[in-house]
């Protein structure tokens, strides 16, 4: 019988500590969508997800109320469109279309962001992954939903630096393009390594290759619920209770997800993919993992002992996550965004975390740089190398990585820019300025690492 | 509409329970279990009742109790019973 403590307990959860659903994700294949022209492509597409997600914002909300569990956001990740629209798109322009296509149909779903308009190059871009890239600056300025990635590297593959080159340059003309809105077309672009096919959450969702026509994923979130449980009961005590009562709190929130997920499915008849758990924070009170690893011992995210923290805290919120259900995907961890953490926004201007630091905590991390703001001037070929690192750290260390910049155009280290909403506001950080231009002209790949002699 | 959990959070007054227990007699909705306790000086219960007999939708049954607390001044949630079940149970 359910004992009264249990729904108090998770009843505090939801009311006080921010749980929450932070995303159902449809995860639609668009391999058939494919036509020999521009219009007849955006037609099957727009056909496709309206029959598939008509109904996915009322069944996310519905479900949320029946549990009393609040499912933030609703959205839909697509087949990469490099190859949904490599028979049709000729010019940029075509693949503009097939954005701004897309970005209608979010509007009319009711659906906050749609992922996927995507490229996976990691060992090489065929014509129409290339002009998707150079599309993206049109694109993410011309919509408002859209969600951009690109792959540029694998474990397998190694890195394509032809990619990573073209893509800071990409990053930079989409702040130009985003001006007057201090550069947001970037926060909705992110080039990755290592990329899951399942990944729920926003920038960087797409629907691989690997998955099924239809499915259904959740992502859900709770920095809140673990940082209060810890804050009580875990005080000054040794490792192995710190790590249990992680473990534990990540396997109560995860069941939520799995719950939530199973009835959308159900539900919206397609299959259910997988639960994302990863501990993504908003820029709302006490809703930080940045108050996380300051609740594990550390004056600010950035003083030494921070990426022992994050290891450990990411690996225990796995544990308990995979415990919790069979199907653990996506990314799964903590995230580390400055912009969207209160916590990390202090201790970067406190002056405890600066750029290089959080690069060593990707290392640890289930993601990567996200949401960093960095001065409008910084050349396309240090982004470039920003990107080529933490591809490096991906491919090397077997694990997803991505980055998230935003040269924000006439900002400067020190100023504040906002985002608004979800993604926060960020202070600008400093970046070296030493150039990295030789290397990142060099043409071809990075070889993929040698899988033994791990040392 | 099977299982659901009605948590009722508030200050304590006279006839909580009664007027809550009347509706949902009136509506059917068969109490399974009722627990109670005060925490931090406030009143928290918890009924679990049965609805599949009942007329009323789950949307209602939230809606009119929700209407009914907020007179009162009290708290009243109706959730599906399995979030709880699998949240605390392995």
């Amino acid at each position: 019988m359910i004992s009264l403590n249990d729904v108090i307990e998770t009843n505090r959860m939801i009311l006080e500590e921010n749980l929450d659903v932070r995303t159902v994700t449809m995860g639609i294949s668009l391999l058939d969508c494919a036509d020999s022209t521009v219009a007849g492509t955006c037609s099957k597409i727009e056909k496709k997800i309206m029959r598939l997600a008509g109904n996915l914002v009322k069944t996310g909300d519905d479900v949320g109320r029946e549990f009393g569990v609040p499912v933030v956001n609703k959205r839909i990740s697509i087949t990469p469109a490099a190859i949904v629209g490599s028979a049709c798109c000729k010019r940029t322009s075509d693949f503009v279309r097939i954005a701004k296509t897309l970005d209608r149909i979010a509007h009319r779903l009711g659906v906050n962001f749609i992922g996927g308009y995507s490229a996976v190059v990691s060992k090489g871009m065929t014509a129409a992954d290339e002009l998707l890239i150079r599309s993206i600056p049109e694109a993410l300025a011309n919509t408002e939903r859209l969600c951009s990635s690109v792959n540029v590297g694998s474990t397998r593959t190694g890195i394509d630096m032809d990619a990573v080159r073209l893509l800071g340059e990409t990053i930079k003309k989409t702040a130009e393009l985003t001006r007057d809105r201090d550069s947001i077309g970037c926060a909705k672009l992110v080039a990755l390594c290592n990329a899951p096919d399942d990944n729920p959450f926003m920038a960087g969702a797409f629907h691989g290759v690997t998955e099924g026509d239809a499915v259904v994923h959740v992502g859900v979130s709770g920095p809140g619920v673990v940082h209060r449980v810890l804050a009580n009961s875990c005080r000054g005590v040794g490792f192995e209770k710190l790590c249990e009562t992680i473990k534990r709190t990540a396997f109560k929130i995860t069941r939520v997800g799995q719950l939530v997920a199973q009835e959308a499915a159900a539900r919206l008849g397609v299959p259910f993919g997988i639960i994302d758990l990863s501990l993504a924070p908003t820029p709302a009170v006490g809703d930080s993992v940045a108050d996380i690893l300051k609740e594990i011992g550390l004056e600010h995210p950035g003083a030494p002992g921070t990426t022992a923290a994050l290891a450990l805290l990411n690996d225990q919120i796995k544990k308990g996550g995979v415990m919790a259900s069979s199907y653990v995907g996506g990314l799964s961890g903590a995230f580390i965004p400055v912009s969207e953490d209160q916590g990390m926004i202090d201790a970067v201007n406190a002056g405890a975390l600066t750029i290089e630091k959080l690069e060593a905590m990707t290392c640890v991390c289930s993601v990567g740089l996200d949401m960093i703001a960095i001065s409008g001037d910084t050349p396309a070929s240090s982004i470039s190398g920003i990107i080529a690192d933490e591809a490096a750290i991906g491919m090397v260390n077997q694990k997803t990585t991505a980055v998230r910049v935003i040269p924000v155009v006439g900002k400067k280290v020190g100023d504040v820019v906002e985002f608004g909403g979800l993604l926060g506001y960020a202070p600008v950080m400093k970046v070296s300025t030493f150039s990295c231009e030789n290397m990142v002209s060099r043409c071809g790949r990075i070889p993929a690492p040698i899988h033994s002699f791990k040392n | 509409m099977k299982k659901v959990i009605i948590t009722v959070v508030g200050v304590d007054t006279v006839g909580i329970i009664a007027g809550i227990s009347a509706y949902l007699a009136r509506n059917k909705v068969n109490i399974l279990d009722i627990s109670q306790t005060v925490v931090g000086g406030f009143f928290n219960m918890m009924m679990v009742v049965d609805g599949s007999a009942s007329t009323k939708t789950f949307d209602k049954l939230c809606s009119d109790l929700d209407k009914a607390g907020k007179a009162k001044g009290l708290e009243i949630r109706c959730q599906k019973s399995e979030i709880f079940e699998k949240m605390h149970r392995v």
